[in-house]
């Protein structure tokens, strides 16, 4: 017997998506397997990591422990919204630039977490950006730089007025 | 680490929820509220649900509003809207408070007030507050909706008094008139508490005198509790440390938690100690500089 999928309707990075999954299919996993947006990574698959993190209607949340169908009808962001024309967006940028980036593997879940913590607090301390990405584990450790590059890209972003999106 | 296949239903009313849950018993139907604690279970496969039905478009179950001296919050309202609500911060500050402390961010920008309550891990912090509080709980069921008091909703671990067929609509928390705190202590930041203690106190008039208090622990018992002697020793106390440490040490000696590998059961009953004293002294200092 054929698995009772779905449709399901959403917006990802601006662009229109329809596409079928089953109930069981978790939003990560439907980003990267059926829209092939494998820039969200999977890490703990239990809500711990957040590497899985992407923006739901504006908010951070954890892609592995979301199903694909509690998405339907919402907006989601991705890394891959990030970058425009070819423009690094500005916490791209700076994470490069900071070395906020070791192996890459939470830079994602990273850079979406950051897109919410600048889009509420245009400009944090470095206290409220360590505590705001608590929420999201780097085992290479390298907080300090990731705070540093959040921080940076703050300054820039307010000063070109960019938005998170 | 994928869940196992389920049938979905996504209604939009409650009755229809309701009678899904009822159709559907055989498959041993859960309710998706926001998924933060369902699904990781079922990614780990600890739980098995044949069915699931999702309260996201169900209409009338998400929200925030003042009843007179009752704060009623919708069971799909999400955490992070409860934890920047003004409304919240000023008729139920120990919410607010408690809130803060679960999970991260992003796991309050999905989970809901209710799917915490009904889910009543022994060790969660809004089942302390809602005992603290003695909130009532509104359920939904085929024969209607009734109410129930906090102190007979929580039964064990994971296991509350909601029917199969019944689900959790709104909360409705008494507004406190004094001093509020909550305190916990967890291993890491943002993991479950090993020991959390909520804490109210109301002074009488404008003495220094304890009027009343209510003081609710988690992990230290299959379910929330009360620390029923420590509110004794305060009520028409003075709110002296003396008192406050006497009043601690009481509801301590009462307990006897389970060991598990976070902590001994002296550890717990150690830590309760020390965090309701915490969380007492702060309550009371909270309400001589609040009146």
């Amino acid at each position: 017997m054929a698995p009772d999928t779905r449709t399901i309707s959403l917006t990802v990075n601006g662009q229109p998506h329809v596409a079928q999954a089953e109930p069981r299919r978790l939003l990560v996993d439907f980003l990267r397997e059926d829209l092939g947006l494998t820039g969200t990574h999977i890490g703990c698959e239990h809500g711990v990591c957040g590497t899985c993190t992407v923006l739901l209607n504006g908010a951070s949340i954890r892609s592995c422990i979301t199903l694909a169908v509690q998405a339907d009808g919402a907006s989601i962001d991705t890394v891959e919204g990030l970058a425009q024309g070819g423009e690094m967006h500005p916490l791209q940028d700076e994470f490069s630039e900071k070395q906020g980036l070791q192996c890459g593997y939470c830079t994602p879940g990273m850079l979406m977490r950051a897109c919410e913590i600048l889009a509420r607090n245009p400009d944090p301390t470095a206290a409220q950006v360590r505590e705001a990405i608590a929420s999201n584990l780097c085992r290479c450790t390298g907080y300090q730089f990731i705070i540093e590059a959040v921080i940076a890209a703050a300054a820039r972003m307010r000063a070109t007025q960019e938005v998170a999106p | 680490m994928k869940p196992p296949p389920f049938a979905y239903a996504a209604p939009t009313t409650l009755e229809e929820a309701v009678g899904l849950l009822t159709e559907h018993a055989e498959a041993e139907p859960r309710v998706l509220a926001g998924g933060q604690s369902l699904i990781p279970l079922m990614n780990f496969r600890l739980a098995k649900p044949g069915y699931l039905v999702d309260l996201r478009n169900v209409a009338g179950l998400s929200g925030i509003r003042r009843d007179g001296d009752i704060l009623v919050i919708g069971a799909m309202t999400r955490m992070s809207e409860v934890e920047r609500s003004p409304e919240v911060a000023v008729a139920a500050p120990l919410l607010a408070e408690a809130i803060g402390l679960v999970a991260h961010a992003p796991v309050r920008n999905s989970g809901t007030v209710g799917g915490s309550l009904a889910h009543a891990d022994p060790a969660a912090e809004l089942p302390a507050v809602a005992l603290a509080l003695d909130a009532e709980l509104v359920a939904a069921g085929p024969g209607g909706t009734r109410v129930i008091p906090a102190a007979g909703f929580f039964q064990g671990p994971y296991s509350t008094a909601l029917a199969p067929d019944e689900i959790l609509t709104e909360i409705r928390l008494p507004v406190w008139p004094g001093g509020h705190a909550f305190t916990e202590f967890s291993r890491v930041h943002a993991n479950f508490a090993v020991v959390a203690v909520a804490a109210l106190v109301e002074l009488d008039g404008d003495s220094d005198w304890i009027r009343r208090a209510a003081l609710a622990l988690a992990g230290v018992a299959p379910t929330p509790v009360r620390a029923v002697s420590a509110e004794r020793a305060l009520a028409g106390a003075s709110g002296d440390a003396e008192t406050i440490r006497a009043a601690a040490d009481a509801a301590a000696a009462d307990l006897s938690p389970a060991g598990d590998l976070h902590a001994s059961p002296e550890t717990r009953r150690g830590l309760a100690r020390t965090y309701l004293r915490r969380a007492i002294e702060l309550a009371v200092s909270r309400a001589r500089n609040e009146r």
